[in-house]
């Protein structure tokens, strides 16, 4: 069970990604540059956040184009998970593995803060451990998280459970007081149509420590080994 | 062959380098002749006083910076305190006042750029900014544009670097209206082994120039920020340098993949001054000399001179000393991260930097003349006459006002005591996932991964307390500081300055200095901390006064256990709360925040400070905190005792340790001397507000008694007001909200 976390240029998250799976999971894990041109039989891919090509033209616009991402959507085809966090999310946005588009915060800054999401798919590669509607605490770190898709595509996502992680307060109301940055819906994370590919802008690789204020995203971390062996 | 043809060298071209008669007749005698335009260049910004330190270097002399624990002091580009386990912390703190003053966004990212050079460069990875600011008042909105500014150049550097800035402070008064001071703090990790220093050795060796390509961005920053600011300095927005993060971020991966690799002998990064000082500094630290051929360096402009060259400050470059046979193997390193690399010149041993074009020579310069030789200044003091009238301030002529509820709700929307998350949450502080303290307590904290060790980071300076005393105000700087890391349970190791100053030609400006520093070096001797490096800021004036005397402390301390660290909020219901250190003395309001935001006087002298009980109050809370029988532990500063208290009980949004039942305060102040509205808002030093489990009250009183530290009960956590007893009865929701909001309201 081998973890492949692509490192980009700007990739800042790549490491964080790259300890979770050793630290937290004890599993296999190796960066790989975005010039490679295999995954070296990884069984999962771990997009990292971070400012590919410090985030010119328009988040992960460049990196799509990076050589691994061939590899990395051919991979998604076959059914392998794939997890884009933050920056990665953008990616997979750009790249077409996943619908919609990131606006700018609508307060028009970065947001770094702790907040509440509510689990609502948890038969996913990424969130079997979560009991459904579960409220999980883990950090944000983004200008562009403010997930934006035409009404139709968020009616399919919406109808279709693909929305993962909704932004809530403490008590799992998903309103727009508790909304961070915008996002339609309160969207904080969504799947593809079969369910192997995730985005989402919150960073469960930052919360697996009660030292670090959060260990909820052991959660999302253990899913994924657990779908890994059951596989 | 590009011909360049150079300006006619003169006393009237000098000064607009800003050379002096004085120097511009010893750089003659020292050539021997009349220098040509590139050698006036070189010598302009190395004997600037930002490369040469010529009017700071005989106050710096009284530092102590010596200490077991110190592998590397002054002089490099970093101190490296040792925090055991073969790893040392490297830090250093830098400003970048001047071009943020005209071009904040831009002047605030570069200022960032140029401090993690100064850190990677010493092999160590940065693993923390901390960003202390000092702005006019918001009700400005020229301020309010430069403090916004200023906030996201520093968030969209650092965040896409992926640095967490972690910590700082933000100071607002009238006396920086016009002249922001920005400085910026950087840590980086290092195995000792490891660690690199800028020495140009070995004649024969290479000397490649890597990074960024070479403009005519910054040209002149040095001198720029060794000047007064005025009104035409809008004018040299062009001397602003312009910061590429991405291409930072590069450039400090393959940097730190070229000193693991051991292929390079020295790296200097080109900061201010950019090649002409990095260069000339690494072989001035070797002995050796320079032959350096401005024809090899990667230019991104055409037409450029070896003048614009060597001065050129364009920012994400580096220079690298190593032996000729590694260099294929160091260029495949920087070209796997797209960035240039390019040998520029070898190392000589004859002493002389040499700068050519071809064959052509532009400059010839002995490197001793340039760097030993620059002139150093012993300036002339006067003590300023506002200081008599100062103190004869009465502070028993302030009218008590009846409601001090109201006086707690203007000193906690006060922008310099409210809540910053406006500002830090704008800063990345979590990447890296190593930040245990987030921003908002007395110090951060970081978590040093592989051990069980922590460390804890804070950055202080009471500018006002500083102008009103100068000495005191410097001793205050340093104890404050190391009384916040007494909090979070770190032991100083070490600390950098960055010394905040008008103009040095002016005797009363001197005389700040002095004293400034002179109280700094004093506390720096009795709380044990050596200083390991700095940088020094000059000619902070608007155009009618001087900034307040800003000497800003950077500190850093260990924390031994994870288990140890501590914050400043309240845990509990039912755990009964501490004032420990000076609880006998009367009130003095003189230099307080109340005074100044609630009766709109600045005025009086600056707090006391015994630092040998200072020293006591530390050891006793550290002790506590080792002991145990610490819940949370904060400092009492800036807004006096009522605003630590009601601080104590702004528990973090989301904090796993926030209790349902609240963390509010009955406190009883009747006990301490003086008037109420002194008790509550005087600042006081060598005061920490504790709390501690009902069942440890014993134990900690029996430890103070034992250490000879006073110590006394305030009260108990619980419920949902902060009250003391006839003076305060609030809510602390709707005293958070005043605190929290203050400045976002501002800023909307």
């Amino acid at each position: 069970m081998k973890f492949a976390v692509i490192t980009f240029p700007g990739s800042n998250c790549d490491y964080d990604c790259y300890r979770a799976v050793k630290d937290h999971l004890k599993c296999p894990v190796e960066y790989i540059w975005h010039r490679e041109h295999s995954l070296n039989d990884c069984d999962c891919v771990i997009l990292p956040g971070g400012f590919s090509y410090g985030d010119y033209l328009r988040t992960g616009a460049i990196a799509r184009f990076s050589p691994i991402m061939r590899q990395v959507i051919d991979f998604a085809d076959k059914g392998g998970p794939v997890i884009g966090i933050c920056n990665g999310f953008q990616i997979l946005l750009e790249s077409g593995l996943l619908p919609g588009a990131m606006l700018v915060n609508r307060s028009l800054q970065f947001i770094c803060k702790t907040v509440h999401l509510k689990a609502e798919n948890n038969k996913l590669p990424f969130t079997n451990k979560l009991t459904k509607n579960q409220l999980i605490k883990v950090p944000i770190a983004h200008k562009e998280g403010n997930y934006y898709a035409d009404q139709k595509t968020v009616r399919e996502l919406e109808e279709n459970g693909r929305v993962v992680f909704r932004y809530c307060d403490s008590s799992g109301k998903a309103d727009d007081t508790a909304n961070p940055n915008g996002s339609v819906n309160n969207i904080a994370g969504i799947t593809n149509q079969q369910g192997n590919v995730l985005g989402m802008m919150p960073h469960p690789e930052r919360a697996l420590e009660q030292l670090l204020g959060s260990s909820d995203g052991v959660l999302i971390f253990d899913s994924i080994k657990n779908f890994l062996g059951a596989k | 062959m590009t011909k360049h043809q150079e300006p006619i060298v003169d006393i009237k071209l000098a000064r607009s380098f800003g050379i002096n008669q004085e120097e511009f007749d010893s750089i003659q005698r020292i050539m021997g002749r009349m220098p040509s335009y590139t050698e006036l260049g070189i010598f302009s910004v190395l004997w600037s006083e930002h490369c040469s330190y010529k009017n700071s270097k005989p106050l710096l002399k009284l530092f102590p910076t010596r200490a077991p624990q110190v592998l590397q002091g002054p002089g490099e580009n970093a101190g490296i305190v040792d925090i055991g386990d073969g790893l040392g912390i490297a830090m250093k703190v830098e400003s970048h006042n001047h071009p943020s003053a005209i071009e904040p966004y831009q002047g605030a990212a570069t200022g960032i750029g140029g401090i993690l050079r100064d850190i990677f460069t010493m092999g160590a990875r940065p693993i923390a900014l901390m960003d202390p600011l000092y702005f006019g008042s918001l009700e400005d909105a020229h301020v309010r544009h430069l403090f916004s500014g200023v906030v996201s150049g520093i968030a969209d550097y650092g965040n896409c670097v992926g640095i967490p800035t972690v910590g700082g402070s933000v100071v607002f008064d009238e006396s920086y209206t016009t002249n922001p001071l920005v400085n910026v703090m950087c840590l980086g990790l290092v195995e000792n082994k490891k660690i690199m220093r800028g020495f140009a050795s070995g004649s024969g060796n290479l000397v490649i120039a890597v990074g960024a390509t070479t403009g005519r961005d910054g040209i002149h920053g040095a001198t720029f920020a060794s000047e007064e600011l005025s009104e035409e300095s809008s004018a040299k927005r062009p001397s602003v340098q312009i910061g590429d993060p991405f291409t930072k971020k590069l450039l400090l991966e393959a940097t730190l993949e070229l000193i693991e690799s051991g292929l390079a002998v020295g790296i200097q990064d080109m900061g201010a001054a950019g090649l002409t000082s990095s260069s000339i500094e690494m072989a001035s630290r070797a002995g050796t000399g320079l032959e350096m051929d401005m024809s090899q360096v990667p230019l991104r402009e055409k037409g450029m001179t070896p003048y614009e060259i060597m001065l050129s400050e364009s920012q994400e470059r580096m220079v690298v000393v190593a032996p000729k046979e590694n260099y294929e193997q160091i260029k495949a390193i920087f070209d796997k991260w797209e960035l240039h690399c390019s040998s520029i010149g070898v190392v000589t041993d004859d002493g002389h930097v040499r700068i050519k074009w071809g064959e052509e020579v532009f400059a010839d310069i002995p490197v001793k003349a340039l760097v030993d030789e620059a002139p150093v200044y012993e300036r002339e003091s006067q003590k300023p006459g506002y200081l008599d009238k100062l103190k004869q301030f009465i502070q028993n002529d302030i009218k008590e006002p009846k409601d001090h509820n109201r006086s707690l709700n203007i000193v906690l929307s006060a922008p310099t005591i409210a809540s910053k998350r406006w500002v830090y949450q704008q800063y990345d502080h979590q990447v890296r996932t190593n930040t245990a303290v987030l921003p908002g307590s007395d110090a951060a904290v970081l978590r040093i991964r592989g051990t069980n060790k922590a460390i804890g980071i804070t950055t202080d300076c009471n500018g006002r307390y500083c102008y009103l005393n100068p000495f005191n105000g410097g001793a205050i700087a340093v104890a404050e500081a190391a009384r916040n890391l007494a909090c979070s349970g770190a032991k100083p190791l070490g600390l950098t300055d960055c010394l905040n100053f008008g103009n040095p030609y002016k005797p009363e400006v001197f005389y700040q200095m002095k004293q400034a520093v002179e109280g700094l070096a004093e506390a720096c001797k009795v709380l044990e901390v050596p200083v390991i490096s700095g940088n020094v800021s000059l000619y902070n004036e608007s155009l009618t006064h001087s900034v307040y005397p800003t000497p800003l402390i950077g500190m850093v301390g260990l924390i031994e256990d994870l288990s140890q660290i501590t914050t400043q909020w309240f845990k509990e219901p039912g755990d009964v709360v501490f004032l420990a250190g000076d609880i006998k003395s009367q009130p003095d309001i003189g230099g307080s925040e109340y005074l100044k935001v609630v009766h709109g006087q600045v005025n009086g002298d600056a707090p006391a400070i015994d630092l040998s009980a200072e020293k006591k109050l530390h050891d006793f809370v550290r002790d506590a905190i080792k002991a145990g029988l610490v819940r949370s532990a904060h400092d009492c500063s800036e807004g006096g005792l009522a605003v630590a208290l009601a601080e104590c009980c702004f528990t973090p949004p989301l904090d796993p340790l926030l209790n349902k039942e609240g963390t509010g305060l009955v406190a009883d102040l009747s006990d301490l001397p003086g008037r109420s509205d002194f008790k509550l808002f005087a600042e006081f030093q060598s005061r920490i507000v504790l709390s501690c489990k009902p069942s440890d009250i014993e134990k900690l009183e029996g430890l103070a008694k034992k250490q000879g530290v006073d110590i006394m009960k305030l009260g108990t956590v619980g419920g949902d007001r902060l009250v003391i007893k006839d003076l305060i009865d609030l809510p602390v929701a709707e005293a958070r909200k005043t605190w929290e909001e203050a400045i976002p309201n501002i800023m909307k």
